[in-house]
């Protein structure tokens, strides 16, 4: 099922079943190419196990007590799991952003510094950079520039998704995660958060987890689609959406249930 | 009768009751109040007893619950925290974890005079530290135990999981996330039980009783190895010890001293309501 690809993978997913410690199967003999400077949409309906795909990329499954997975995920071609990955700089390279926007407690500077401070960038001029470039990037400088130094918590729901989005940019991270980072969004942030992917994709590779059927078909180069923890197509964006070959992808796609 | 005044009237009867609970609080406070303030003046605060303590002031006691509690924050809020912080954040459900459960248990059901004999065991007599500042304030200390490490481990446990995750998902370990995350947002319910506890030290007798508390030392003391007096100690010493004690001065001591232990729940509560509000979750 594997789709190839001229490009080597950035994450490649090899043969990955997930279960939690009551039994349930998450994830069924996954396997999958995430091509690099690409959005990558893993959708399907509730309990597909999208999310626990994404958290395995970058370990945040180890949060997960009692656990266990099979197979293996490649980054740039290196297990994720092997003895000598430091999860830590893993997670700055893999770096996710979540459906609900969490600041953490502080300012809009304190948020944006915070995983560069934990890596040990303690330049001013380092930080500031960074700090500038992911606001840009993130689409949110403009309004904020002025108050970097309030709080982040006052910032509006869709300014606070595009914080938490530059924050994670802020780490010039290779491969970004997004889980359903536009669920409490109004269609207006949910464009702009949108238009901001597509420009980042030439630096970095996405892998998202939409909010629609529509989402996904707005923006994915590639998608896959997950049911109950299979993986049942993965194809070219305008191809799955419009033609799909699988009857279960069909009825997704076009509404039938879901 | 009908099913709604059925249910009237035990609203009625519950809130009563629950009113009631009121009463014995207000009327200890009052009654203690109007008894003892007319002992209260700046020399009563700031003078030894003298006269065979039937006179003066009980500014030595006064100074050595001060000091006490000082030292038993110094003992416990090390302990506690580090304890809670484990419990709530490194161990999950293991033999370890369940015993040391069990143990914050038992250790809350341990009677105070108890404490007061272990005390005089393990820090008077088996460490050396004769009957001093330093015994007092562990035993205060362990004694408080407790419900600092129950408060802290609830407030640890009330900050969200996905500030956590979050922490984590920007490349910081365990430690991190705890210091710089966990900690400083469960710091109001983490002082909250501090002080409770404190407050509840403040006010003990027994443990006192073997380890550090002087019948009579108007001298203050000069290091932590010294004795001195303490207030709830004095308070039993003039009011079971010393004939043809004036009663003012009883009820001014114990005055004070409820003073002080309600001054800590009152600061306790403010930290709590203040904190919260400002809280972002």
């Amino acid at each position: 099922m594997t789709v190839h690809t001229a490009v080597k993978p950035k994450i490649a997913v090899r043969n990955v079943s997930f279960t939690y410690e009551d039994g349930t199967r998450a994830l069924k003999n996954i396997t999958l190419d995430i091509p690099p400077n690409e959005i990558f949409v893993l959708f399907g309906p509730s309990r597909a196990g999208k999310t626990t795909l994404l958290r395995l990329f970058n370990r945040l499954s180890d949060l997960i007590e009692g656990a266990r997975h099979e197979g293996d995920v490649l980054f740039n071609d290196k297990s994720v799991f092997d003895e000598d990955v430091e999860i830590a700089s893993l997670r700055r390279r893999i770096s996710m952003v979540f459906a609900l926007p969490t600041p953490l407690p502080g300012s809009i500077w304190d948020n944006l510094t915070y995983g560069l401070k934990l890596a040990g960038v303690r330049n001013e001029a380092v930080l500031e950079e960074r700090v500038t470039e992911s606001l840009q990037q993130a689409a949110l400088w403009d309004e904020v520039k002025d108050r970097l130094n309030s709080s982040a918590s006052a910032l509006s729901g869709g300014q606070q998704q595009r914080l938490c989005l530059a924050r994670s940019l802020a780490l010039r991270p290779e491969v970004i995660l997004l889980d359903n980072p536009t669920s409490g969004l109004d269609p207006l942030s949910t464009g702009i958060v949108e238009d901001s992917l597509a420009e980042l994709k030439q630096q970095y590779t996405i892998v998202m987890v939409p909010h629609s059927v529509q989402q996904a078909a707005r923006i994915a180069d590639r998608a896959a689609f997950l049911l109950d923890g299979e993986l049942i197509e993965v194809g070219d964006g305008g191809e799955l959406f419009t033609n799909p070959k699988d009857q279960r992808t069909e009825d997704y796609v076009t509404g039938r249930f879901g | 009768m009908t099913r709604q005044q059925m249910n009237k009237i035990a609203v009625g009867v519950i809130t009563a009751v629950a009113a009631l609970v009121v009463i014995p609080t207000v009327l200890v406070i009052v009654y203690i109040f109007v008894q003892g303030i007319g002992a209260i003046s700046w020399e009563f605060l700031t003078q030894p007893p003298t006269n065979g303590m039937t006179e003066g002031g009980i500014m030595p006691a006064l100074l050595g619950t001060v000091y006490l509690t000082f030292g038993t924050a110094i003992v416990s809020m090390p302990l506690a925290i580090g304890a809670a912080i484990y419990l709530a954040e490194y161990a999950g459900d293991t033999w370890l974890t369940r015993m040391v459960r069990l143990a914050i248990v038992n250790l809350a059901g341990i009677p105070s005079i108890v404490y007061g004999l272990f005390g005089l065991g393990a820090f008077v007599l088996t460490m050396r530290l004769g009957t001093s500042i330093i015994a007092g304030s562990l035993t205060l200390g362990i004694m408080t135990l407790p419900v600092v490490i129950s408060t802290a481990e609830e407030a640890l446990l009330a900050v969200p999981e996905r500030f956590r995750v979050t922490s984590y998902s920007l490349g910081a370990t365990r430690w991190q996330t705890i210091w710089h995350q966990v900690l400083p947002q469960a710091l109001p319910g983490i002082l909250t039980g501090v002080i409770l506890g404190l407050g509840r030290a403040a006010g003990e007798t027994a443990p006192l009783l073997f380890t550090v508390a002087a019948f009579y030392l108007p001298d203050l003391p000069k290091s932590i190895f010294d004795q001195t007096m303490a207030l709830p100690y004095h308070l039993y010493v003039i009011s079971t010890q010393v004939p043809n004690m004036p009663l003012d001065i009883q009820y001014g001591t114990a005055l004070v001293l409820l003073m002080i232990v309600l001054a800590l729940t009152l600061v306790a509560t403010i930290v709590r309501t203040r904190m919260r509000r400002r809280r972002e979750w």
